[in-house]
């Protein structure tokens, strides 16, 4: 067990290990987006309030938990990196960093769609939709301060340590905006705390979850082998693997 | 000592502190009840914005004459001395904001019943903001052009100093039970002075390397 991990945080090793995990989990990925998005766009009835524009739940939704996991990934990654300055975390940490923003955005905007016709808005100044926004804000410091350091290694380790604070404060961010919010404008609109969802669109929904979770494992592992090579782009066993597909 | 000796160091955010909130009656309509409703949060907008630009001071001439890396190296622990060089800033710039405090309020009509809501919100407040910001300096102290980056680091960690703080304000105006919003912040400030210096000593070490 133990000598897995060892081996999991040399370079080499795992760059051979993601190269063959990618193509796994990117067809798991797409078969479960097409079965999820097919049982949830044509088999699930449409809602007896929201009738069918209620489905773009099943994009908005998976997004929005994804935003907030790839951050607390990030964050693990990030002390890691500070404890024991494992190579292989900053690589995990930076490569996920710009998935992560993507399905902020994803949520945020997916979320607006759906504001339009529900609400009569774009946007709301909902506890939920203020605190998405700030993690946007959150994931794009953090990138900003990595893409500003030059020296990849220390640029890693500055942006783990962003991400930790940020990882103690979003909890804070959370309650203070849900806080403001109630004390601000009474009851507002809360998605998913009607009466509890059907299965037949449950499931669909834990599909689609399923898939983002997927695609994030594969675009990560894709990201973390190109972020690798950049890095180790010295060392002898790139150049041996360059040897190799040069022949 | 030395910011005191430079008096421009901590008048100029104290004057940008003022002349940003006098701007929003001039842009807005200067009628008392507007003021009374935007006054506690533009006066605390103003104060992040002041404190935000006087950040740089803390750690940036220290890094530059190489009196930083003789901080690290000391034998004395250097999250103690990242707190005090905190609370010197928050002395220079933080302090006067709390002073300027009354002043403002008459200038957005707020009610006398909210004013020492307000500066002791500042009081609580302000530190925070001092000790968060650090957090930002200390990993951009070594680059270029930090000001913008540090601006996109700290500004998304101050919201909650923002909304408890002019929350507390506005209900205090309004004559409803605020101290919840205090403590709060109270709660805010502890945290902060406990685990802010370990960081700003942490990120002083990363930008050192």
């Amino acid at each position: 067990m133990w000598l897995f991990f060892h081996k999991l945080a040399s370079p080499p090793y795992f760059y051979a290990l993601a190269g063959r995990l990618i193509p796994w989990f990117g067809s798991i990925c797409l078969l479960l987006t097409v079965v999820g998005l097919y049982l949830g766009f044509f088999v699930a009835p449409p809602d007896y309030q929201q009738g069918e524009a209620y489905r773009i739940i099943y994009v908005h939704a998976p997004s929005a938990w994804m935003s907030m996991f790839i951050y607390v990934v990030m964050a693990v990654c990030g002390a890691i990196v500070l404890i024991w300055r494992m190579k292989l975390a900053e690589v995990m940490a930076v490569a996920s960093a710009p998935i992560g923003a993507g399905f902020t955005f994803l949520s945020l905007a997916s979320g607006s769609l759906w504001g339009k016709p529900m609400w009569g808005a774009w946007w709301v100044w909902d506890a939920r939709l203020t605190s998405q926004l700030i993690l946007l804000f959150l994931y794009l410091g953090f990138m900003a301060l990595y893409s500003a350091i030059e020296d990849r290694r220390i640029a890693a380790r500055a942006a783990s340590l962003l991400a930790v604070v940020g990882v103690i404060n979003i909890p804070i961010i959370h309650f203070s905006v849900k806080w403001w919010n109630t004390l601000h404008q009474g009851p507002t609109v809360t998605r998913l705390d009607a009466p509890a969802i059907d299965l037949s669109m449950l499931i669909p929904l834990l599909l689609m979850f399923l898939a983002f979770k997927f695609y994030y494992a594969t675009a990560v592992l894709i990201r973390a082998r190109h972020e690798l090579l950049l890095r180790e782009r010295a060392t002898a066993w790139v150049r041996k693997l360059l040897e190799r597909a040069g022949a | 000592m030395l910011t005191i000796r430079s008096p421009s160091q901590w008048i100029n955010p104290l004057v940008f502190f003022v002349l940003v909130v006098a701007l929003f009656p001039l842009g807005l309509e200067p009628s008392p009840a507007t003021l009374l409703q935007i006054g506690p949060g533009v006066i605390w907008v103003a104060a992040l914005l002041a404190t935000l630009l006087s950040l740089d001071a803390v750690f940036r001439s220290d890094y530059q004459d190489g009196s930083l890396e003789q901080l690290a190296l000391s034998h004395h622990p250097l999250p103690l001395l990242c707190l005090a060089k905190m609370l010197a800033h928050w002395l220079t710039t933080g302090l006067p904001l709390v002073l300027a405090a009354p002043l403002l309020a008459q200038l957005m009509q707020l009610p006398p019943s909210a004013l020492p809501v307000l500066v002791l919100g500042l009081l609580l407040g302000t530190p925070v903001l001092s000790l968060v910001g650090s957090i930002g300096v200390s990993l951009t102290v070594a680059l270029p052009r930090g000001g913008m980056l540090l601006a996109l680091l700290i500004l998304p960690l101050y919201t909650p100093v923002l909304i408890f703080a002019s929350r507390a304000v506005n209900q205090a105006a309004a004559g409803l039970p605020y101290a919840a919003n205090l403590y709060l912040l109270g709660a805010l400030l502890v945290v902060s002075l406990v685990l802010a210096p370990l960081a700003v000593a942490a990120g002083l070490r990363i930008s050192l390397s």
